[in-house]
């Protein structure tokens, strides 16, 4: 079919004929006119250029229909596959400080890596997202969910050890007050916007509108860290909270950062000039000895997993924007800093889940060219009165609804089931020995079988349709046997659409989902329910995505061929 | 009459085994046969008389040796028997084949027939016990021996009842009936102008546009869930927070909007199918009269096409109304269709209210069926495609 929208085709008058036409006209006897004085082969151009417009219009809204409800989501599905920005909005500034640490060498990174992670985890844990950043990097490294969870939450108390050390030096810092007016001043208004964008990217709200605080200048040079940790307070507070900056207990997490800026030799001395509003209080910070912990042993007392390289590790390797590990996952390896790795024995599972649907598609194609060749052979010879009959008991369960269909199997197959019911009141097996014919690969094989036989009887039997009967006489008469005839003849006539019918099939039954989840128990599940399950339970939404992406694959492949051999607007229905 | 031996030997033999003896069984099975093949050989003429005798006998005797059961399974073996051993003696056998056919072709033939039986059989036989089972009295998925003995109390209407009765099953049927008919009509008028646009003679990138339009047949509909799921569920969200409009409306929007999507395909399919026997010089003829293009179309090309874009419609709503996967991703408890349910049913508690919505589908399936084959028909009929 791929030249119907070539020339000379369509038989009658189309603009493109008579161009041809009038191209012939024109060697013989110089330019045509048309009736309106114009070259006659400019006018049928401008002809065959408003039909095709024509065509292009009426295709348009549908196309752009598809486009946007399906081929735009599926696309979308595609990216999520690799999409990995949760490690980067989340954890920014640890992601930053680990970008210098090389995870190969099997250690724990340094302390400014903990101290960002510090900040991170207070924020994230205020925006409630560190349980979201647990859970996805569960599925790489076990046991992470839970130490993101109970870390968050415990994040607090790392704080107060240097806010009870602050508020005993000067207890005005107990005041949200004091703290806004120490804090606010003329706009620096870079700072506030970068810490705007790091919440937006943490949450994925909207966090414009006006917070009625700025840092000021003085206090951003004086005190860096402090003054981020307290725009974003002020931000959140404003903003999610709907409060006054000013009026709210101030966080934990300034007195850390307030502690770690006094740490640097430089600050303290810049101190001594500062006029601003609390310099009294800070200078008498800096005079004052200030508990020297360390995060990194802070984070130890915690969960002594956070000294475990092979969490550092994990979160080193997933802290890239895009990554190839859904991928991986589904074809059971992992990414490690070493390069990529098979999983261990007991987490590979969708190596053979693909085997196993590839297979079982297979034999589930080729039990319906079994069942459906002679059929279709005898619907095609048949005279069309009586053909036409027993199309109908084709076409009833082509017509049945699927689960109507599933639902007839499982009232068959199971254990009380109508077979098992009918072989044992015959005697032919014992009541205690029912056959297990459901919840296998066997039920899930046997109803899909009988679900796409109509699938594969009519491509056949169309194709069938066209070859001449008289072949197979011509073959006999000549001294074939019925076999020969049938085997040499025949046989090499029916291929495509056994082939057509094949693929028709193969496609269908890779991506069945309802019949295999319903009839197929644990050894029957094909790789969509993999999905399904990864979709709406484990909610792993990128592995969900990246073997959907598999299956794509394969199955694009398969309609490429599909088109090859039988040309997509060739299909019939009925 | 060694045929004839065989069968009834065969019969005899699972009758045996029922009460433990096949073999006996078989042989009491042979000698009837072999004494009715007789019999048969000897009275070829009165072959009705002798058929409802058969049938008869068989009958009382399956009533005396056991239940109505047995006696009617009596009566199945009486017909089947007395239409072989006719069959057989009157050489009916043969009617068929061509004359010159050896013994053995002749067998094959007929092996072949019987063959194309059983697939038949496998086709259509698994929805008869969901029909019947669906007037069970009890809440089993399995006969109860009072069914089996076609006694009244075995038997009942009750999960008809349950079925037309409870929102259970009346909201889905409801929800299936508003979102199919509107998803059908999207995908039917999009489809069938797209469908004219493809037929013409110059489309540039026309294969690739039907591999677009045709894709969502061909993606697995779990991919399509997949994609739908991620894609639709912050577009509703953001309808929601922008537009102000109510969940429930929302849902059944994306549900509707997913539907007609998979729907288009069959539209294109059918309705392209049918124009490629439509004669362009009608159109034409429309426009040297006078005629501008809207009116044409529906006045000429339209009733013309009709049946193709009815049978696609069709297919757009079977498709629609028997859709699960993607409504149970993309629609909420809300948008809760008839397939949902009848999953949920499937897979958790078992009832066979489910037997009784199947039943109610499949007599729907059926009207569709034959609505769809009779525009078929009509259709080729105006084309003069086949006389059948």
């Amino acid at each position: 079919m791929s030249d119907t929208t070539g020339p000379d085709q369509i038989t009658g008058a189309t603009p493109d004929n008579a161009l041809r036409n009038a191209d012939r006209a024109e060697v013989q006897d110089g330019p045509m006119l048309a009736a309106d004085g114009r070259p006659l082969k400019e006018s049928l151009g401008r002809a065959l250029r408003r039909q095709k417009m024509r065509a292009l219009l009426l295709v348009a809204p549908l196309l752009l229909f598809v486009l946007l409800t399906f081929v735009v989501p599926i696309v979308s599905m595609l990216f999520r596959s690799v999409e990995n920005q949760i490690v980067s909005d989340t954890l920014p500034g640890t992601v930053q400080a680990m970008a210098d640490w090389d995870a190969s060498t099997g250690d724990v990174p340094p302390e400014p890596v903990f101290q960002n992670l510090f900040f991170d985890l207070f924020d994230a844990a205020e925006a409630k997202e560190h349980t979201k950043l647990g859970t996805r990097l569960n599925y790489e490294n076990t046991g992470l969910a839970s130490l993101f969870r109970t870390s968050g939450r415990s994040m607090d108390d790392i704080g107060e050890i240097f806010q009870d050390a602050i508020e005993e030096v000067d207890p005005r810092f107990e005041e949200g007050a004091f703290w806004f007016a120490m804090m606010n001043g003329e706009g620096n208004s870079a700072v506030l916007a970068d810490q705007r964008r790091r919440w937006e990217a943490l949450t994925g709200d909207d966090m414009d509108g006006d917070i009625g605080f700025a840092p000021s200048q003085a206090i951003v040079d004086l005190l860096p860290q402090t003054a981020r940790a307290y725009t974003r307070f002020a931000i959140w507070t404003a903003i999610e909270d709907e409060d006054v900056v000013a009026e709210e207990d101030p966080w934990e997490a300034f007195y850390a950062a307030l502690a770690l800026d006094l740490r640097d030799p430089a600050t303290v001395s810049a101190i001594a000039d500062y006029q601003g509003e609390g310099a009294d209080a800070l200078r008498a910070l800096a005079a004052a000895d200030l508990p020297d912990v360390s995060f990194k042993d802070a984070f130890a007392e915690l969960d002594e997993d956070w000294l475990s390289p092979s969490v550092w590790e994990t979160l080193s390797v997933y802290s890239a924007s895009f990554t190839p590990g859904y991928f991986l996952n589904s074809v059971d390896r992992e990414l490690t800093s070493d390069g990529v790795s098979l999983r261990p024995e007991n987490e590979r599972i969708y190596i053979k889940l693909f085997g196993r649907t590839l297979w079982m598609s297979m034999i589930i194609t080729f039990s319906c060219i079994l069942l459906g060749y002679p059929v279709a052979w005898l619907l095609a010879n048949l005279p069309a009165r009586t053909a036409n009959v027993l199309m109908i008991l084709v076409l009833l369960p082509f017509w049945t609804s699927l689960l109507v269909r599933t639902s007839a199997w499982k009232v068959l197959l199971q254990q009380q089931g109508v077979i098992n019911e009918l072989l044992v009141w015959l005697g032919f097996i014992d009541n205690a020995n029912r056959l297990v014919l459901m919840n296998n690969s066997t039920g899930t094989i046997i109803a899909m079988t009988h679900i796409l036989l109509p699938f594969m009887i009519l491509p056949l039997y169309s194709v069938m349709k066209t070859v001449n009967p008289s072949y197979l006489r011509a073959a006999k008469s000549l001294g074939a046997t019925n076999w020969t005839a049938f085997w040499r003849v025949y046989f090499p006539q029916s291929v495509p659409g056994i082939g057509a019918g094949s693929i028709l099939v193969f496609i269908l039954a890779i991506g069945y989902y309802i019949t295999p989840e319903i009839v197929g128990g644990t050894d029957g599940v094909f790789i969509s329910n993999r999905i399904a399950y990864h979709i709406s339970r484990s909610l792993n939404w990128g592995l969900a995505a990246a073997l959907g992406t598999i299956l794509l694959v394969v199955v694009l492949i398969l309609y490429w061929c599909y088109d090859q051999i039988v040309g997509i607007d060739n299909v019939k229905l009925g | 009459m060694p045929l004839m031996a065989v069968l009834t030997a065969m019969f005899g033999f699972v009758g045996g085994n029922m009460v433990g003896q096949p073999w006996i069984g078989a042989l009491i099975g042979a000698v009837l046969g072999a004494i009715i093949a007789w019999v048969i050989d000897m009275m070829p003429a009165q072959r009705t008389q002798m058929r409802w005798g058969l049938i008869i006998v068989l009958f009382v005797a399956g009533l005396v040796f056991g239940n109505l059961g047995t006696a009617i399974s009596g009566t199945l073996i009486g017909a089947v028997l007395g239409w072989v051993g006719y069959w057989l003696a009157t050489g009916a056998y043969r009617k068929r084949v061509p004359i010159y056919y050896t013994a053995g072709q002749t067998l094959w033939h007929n092996t072949f027939l019987f063959i194309c039986g059983l697939v038949f059989f496998f086709l259509i036989a698994p929805l008869l016990p969901v029909i019947w089972l669906s007037f069970n009295a009890e809440n089993f998925f399995t006969f109860t021996p009072e069914m089996l003995n076609f006694q009244a109390e075995g038997y009942s209407l009750k999960h008809y009842r349950d079925f037309l009765g409870t929102d259970e099953w009346m909201v889905p049927l409801k929800n299936s009936l508003i979102i199919a008919p509107i998803a059908t009509i999207i995908s039917v008028s999009l489809g069938t102008l797209a469908a004219i646009g493809l037929s013409q003679s110059h489309v540039p990138g026309r294969r690739a546009i039907m591999a677009v339009l045709i894709s969502p047949m061909i993606v697995p509909l779990i991919i399509s869930a997949t994609g739908m799921f991620f894609f639709y569920a912050p577009l509703g969200n953001w309808l929601e927070a922008n537009l102000g409009l109510s969940q429930s409306f929302v849902g059944y929007v994306k549900v509707i909007l997913a539907h007609a999507v998979l729907g288009i395909p069959f539209v294109i399919i059918t309705v392209t199918a049918t124009l490629v026997g439509f004669d362009d010089s009608l159109t034409r003829a429309a426009a040297s009269m006078g005629s501008s293009p809207v009116p044409t179309f529906f006045k000429v090309q339209m009733p013309l096409i009709l049946p193709g874009v009815i049978s696609g419609g069709l297919f757009a709503f079977i498709t629609s109304f028997d859709e699960v996967v993607v409504v149970l991703f993309v629609g909420s408890a809300q948008q809760q269709t008839l397939p949902w349910q009848m999953f949920t049913g499937l897979r958790e508690q078992i009832s066979p209210t489910i037997l009784a919505a199947a039943t109610v589908l499949v007599v729907m399936s059926i009207l569709l069926l034959t609505t769809v084959e009779l525009l078929r028909r009509r259709s080729e009929r105006l084309r003069g495609l086949s006389p059948s």
